[in-house]
């Protein structure tokens, strides 16, 4: 039986006595990458299938959010590097092993498209400024300009969105060396979430009652997906080696048990569906209610993973 | 060439010489360290069995800090010793949090910085810091690809162990036991 473990001379900052090296600035940015990752690809599929004037909320009003959402993220994880004017070395390579370096990659693809979206709808936006103008003219042109390539840039985020979404998790799940994270279900969980929360963002912002019953219905089924795979992860490591069991103790009886559950499980998805389900069969529920939670819970899902993962690791 | 080093638990007394010899080799900032002691008890008293180890990066052959970096700054060099290359190095993390025996740490100066094997003194033809200062000759560092270097023989000679196998790192660092 091991009695004691001492390790002597040694208290790292940051990693003794346990990992805690990655704080809010990760976990905000894997929830406002995902986020607008969800809305990004809901906009691009609205545009795709030629929907734009019935879902108006998903293509003009919720894409504000993405470029604000990711210049946020970006100066979060810029924040969190320690040899930060050395951040241009990540892109001088490709790496294909690392999922940073996918993220890198990706979000320098998504970011000036996310711009470039919102920016197309600047005319609609403020209908009542001086475009035909002087300087302003110009800006009426590009915006013009854009306009004609938004199909080009819907087909160019439906696959980077999904990317950006599942990368996300991926970032997570391939460090084998913490446990909680490492279970492949995390990146198509992460993914999952980030499309619900995108839906939520998008009923807030809805003013349609059609489009906002449609999100519902689109939320409710990624509520249930995400429920599902919740299950499947933490099975997964229940059927486990002893490093993956003592990781789903955490959620299921150990420190961060109370926070799963109450704020992500129940708040953050079982009570917002319960209130879509009553909102599709005809009660009268603020739809903004169940989405405000779900966006809420999806963040403080990814506090608690970032948290909890960085607790576990190889015992020896 | 595969440098690698063994470590006699038997004879180890948890002195933190190799410790103390490493930060002053390298510089190391105060209050950090590249190689520390664990010290293990088995057991119930009476019978009780101690462990001394000295530990440090393992080198291992599937590092799993190379694979997450996402700049390359962490690599394997000739002789298949794991290092940081400091003006690649973004600090990030990821090699920190994806390393299972967190022998990493961030450097007061931003990059990460870790048990280099003392490729600067290894390239002299001299044992690493830790090595050299050793009391008891507890360490053996050397090629485990030639047959008759001192490494290999103890290797072949005595019961072993490495850290975190089932981590499926391949870690370079064995343990005499």
């Amino acid at each position: 039986m091991k009695e004691e473990l001492i390790i002597s001379g040694r208290n790292l900052p940051h990693i003794d006595p346990h990992l805690s090296l990655w704080h809010w600035p990760i976990s905000l940015y894997l929830f406002l990458g995902g986020l607008a990752a969800g809305i990004l690809f809901f906009a691009a599929l609205v545009t795709l299938f030629r929907k734009e004037e019935k879902y108006l909320g998903a293509v003009k009003y919720a894409t504000i959010i993405p470029p604000i959402a990711l210049s946020v993220g970006l100066l979060a994880l810029l924040y969190d590097l320690t040899h930060l004017w050395y951040a241009w070395r990540l892109y001088m390579v490709i790496r294909i092993e690392s999922p940073m370096s996918w993220g890198a990659w990706t979000l320098l693809l998504v970011t000036p498209i996310s711009f470039l979206w919102m920016i197309s709808y600047f005319k609609e936006y403020f209908p009542n400024w001086k475009w035909q103008q002087g300087v302003w003219n110009y800006a009426s042109i590009a915006i013009d300009f854009i306009n004609k390539y938004k199909r080009v840039m819907a087909w160019i985020l439906v696959p980077s969105t999904i990317i950006l979404g599942i990368y996300t998790g991926i970032l997570l799940s391939a460090f084998n060396a913490r446990p909680l994270w490492n279970n492949s279900i995390l990146g198509p969980l992460f993914l999952t979430s980030g499309l619900s929360t995108g839906a939520a963002a998008i009923i807030v912002l809805s003013k349609s009652h059609d489009e906002r019953r449609m999100f519902s219905m689109i939320d409710l089924v990624l509520i249930g997906i995400e429920l599902f795979l919740i299950t499947h992860m933490l099975m997964g490591m229940l059927a486990g080696s002893q490093v993956q069991l003592e990781a789903s103790e955490l959620l299921l009886g150990g420190e961060f048990t109370v926070a799963f559950w109450v704020f992500v499980i129940i708040l953050g998805l079982a009570f917002p569906a319960v209130l879509e389900i009553f909102e599709l069969i005809g009660y009268k529920v603020p739809a903004v209610i169940p989405a405000l939670l779900v966006l809420l819970g999806g963040m403080i899902f990814r506090f608690i993973m970032v948290d909890a993962g960085q607790i576990t690791r190889y015992l020896y | 060439m595969r440098y690698a080093m063994a470590i006699d638990t038997l004879k180890c007394v948890g002195c933190s010489d190799c410790v103390v010899a490493c930060q002053t080799e390298n510089n190391v900032p105060i209050g950090y360290c590249r190689d520390w002691i664990t010290e293990t008890v088995d057991g119930t008293y009476p019978q009780l069995e101690i462990e001394l180890r000295s530990e440090r990066c393992n080198h291992c052959e599937t590092a799993p800090c190379v694979r997450c970096c996402p700049t390359g700054a962490s690599q394997i060099v000739d002789g298949g010793i794991v290092i940081v290359e400091h003006d690649e190095c973004i600090g990030c993390g990821a090699c920190i949090e994806s390393c299972p025996y967190e022998a990493r740490y961030t450097h007061p100066e931003g990059y990460v910085d870790k048990c280099t094997f003392c490729l600067h003194r290894v390239k002299e033809g001299l044992q690493p810091a830790c090595v050299a200062a050793c009391p008891t000759k507890c360490m053996y560092f050397g090629d485990i690809d030639d047959p008759n270097s001192e490494i290999s023989h103890m290797l072949k000679t005595r019961k072993q162990k490495t850290l975190a196998p089932e981590a499926g790192t391949n870690p370079h660092i064995f343990y005499l036991i």
